[in-house]
């Protein structure tokens, strides 16, 4: 048991310094990049881009519970939350309390 | 040290109708959850979330740690999930600079960065008086962060009432909810692009290899979208 939880202590170590590195080096970067330069803006795009790309992995491709809830299912609940996001003038607080009921019911019953 | 005028005014984002809390609340007790199920005690939970935050790389730990993966095994893998927060943070910082803040406040603030908080800042900073824009952004930080460890220890003593549909609705939130906020985020032809050639490439290039697929999906969509973009001198 000792080993199992001192084995948890340095996984939850080694994750956050794995994360924590990535913040830590932008700050670094960041030092000399003016907010006017063409490598801020090209910084920007990369960032908006990784995010997308995250995103739609995890939609797609999912890693974890979600691999459970059948692909088109998924789609479904993402372009219903959207339009209702639109729908409401842009809050979100109703596409993302939707898109969790939605999805549990609909997986429930398929 | 810090304003607390504008740390407050941060801080009170976190309710309202574009408030990231229930996103956050829906997926960190969702890990809170997944944590206890894969053997993590409640203080440990707890930690992960204090010291990680982030949620992608939370779910490649545990699911890393449940496979037994080697802890380099686990730092490359969660390393390379959260890259993203390199780009973010330099988008973001020197967004966030004033000469008469100190640099600690950078340095430690930026453990705040996550996609739901980048995305509040990137929406409001031109709104916010440059000199006391890292404190609002603090402010903002300890509101989002405080969240999602509060949804944590949640998460972790609801677990045995929570069934697989319901753990399966959790999950879909935080995705919808970033989907939603990105869309509504796109200021200008550059980041529309970049926003859909990632979406494109991302889930494209994890055919060919899953655990580089948003380091290279995002640098080659983001770089498209650089050049594609033109010049368009519209707030980033």
């Amino acid at each position: 048991m000792t080993d199992l939880s001192s084995n948890i202590t340095l996984v939850i170590l080694v994750t956050s310094l794995a994360t924590y590195l990535s913040r830590f080096l932008g700050v670094v970067s960041s030092e000399n990049i003016d907010v006017k330069s063409k490598i801020f803006r090209w910084f920007n795009c990369i960032a908006y881009s990784t995010l997308a790309a995250l995103i739609a992995r995890i939609v797609v491709f999912p890693t974890g519970i979600l691999v459970d809830a059948e692909i088109l299912i998924r789609f479904l609940v993402i372009l219903l939350s959207v339009a209702v996001f639109f729908a409401t003038k842009k809050n979100l607080v109703y596409p993302t309390i939707l898109s969790g009921i939605l999805l549990t019911v609909l997986n429930s019953l398929y | 040290m810090i304003n607390l005028k504008y740390f407050f005014k941060g801080f009170k984002l976190i309710k309202g109708m574009d408030s990231p809390a229930l996103a956050l609340g829906a997926s960190f007790l969702a890990i809170g959850a997944l944590l206890k199920d894969i053997g993590f005690n409640v203080q440990q939970s707890f930690f992960s979330t204090f010291f990680t935050y982030a949620l992608p790389g939370q779910l490649v730990m545990a699911e890393s740690f449940f496979v037994g993966a080697s802890l380099i095994n686990i730092f490359v893998a969660v390393w390379l999930v959260n890259v993203r927060l390199y780009p973010m943070s330099v988008s973001l910082i020197p967004l966030l600079k004033d000469k008469s803040q100190p640099r600690w406040k950078y340095y430690l603030s930026c453990h705040f960065l996550a996609v739901s908080s980048w995305l509040i800042m990137k929406n409001r900073y031109q709104s916010i008086d440059q000199k006391y824009r890292i404190d609002f952004w603090i402010g903002i930080g300890i509101g989002t962060w405080g969240t999602a460890i509060f949804s944590t220890l949640v998460g972790y003593f609801l677990s045995d009432y929570l069934n697989k549909d319901m753990m399966i609705g959790l999950a879909i939130v935080n995705p919808v909810y970033f989907t939603c906020m990105m869309i509504g985020a796109i200021k200008n032809r550059s980041i529309g692009l970049s926003v859909l050639l990632g979406a494109i490439l991302g889930p494209l290039f994890f055919l060919v290899s899953p655990e580089w697929s948003i380091l290279y999906g995002g640098l080659l969509a983001g770089t498209l979208a650089f050049f594609l973009g033109g010049k368009d001198d519209r707030p980033v």
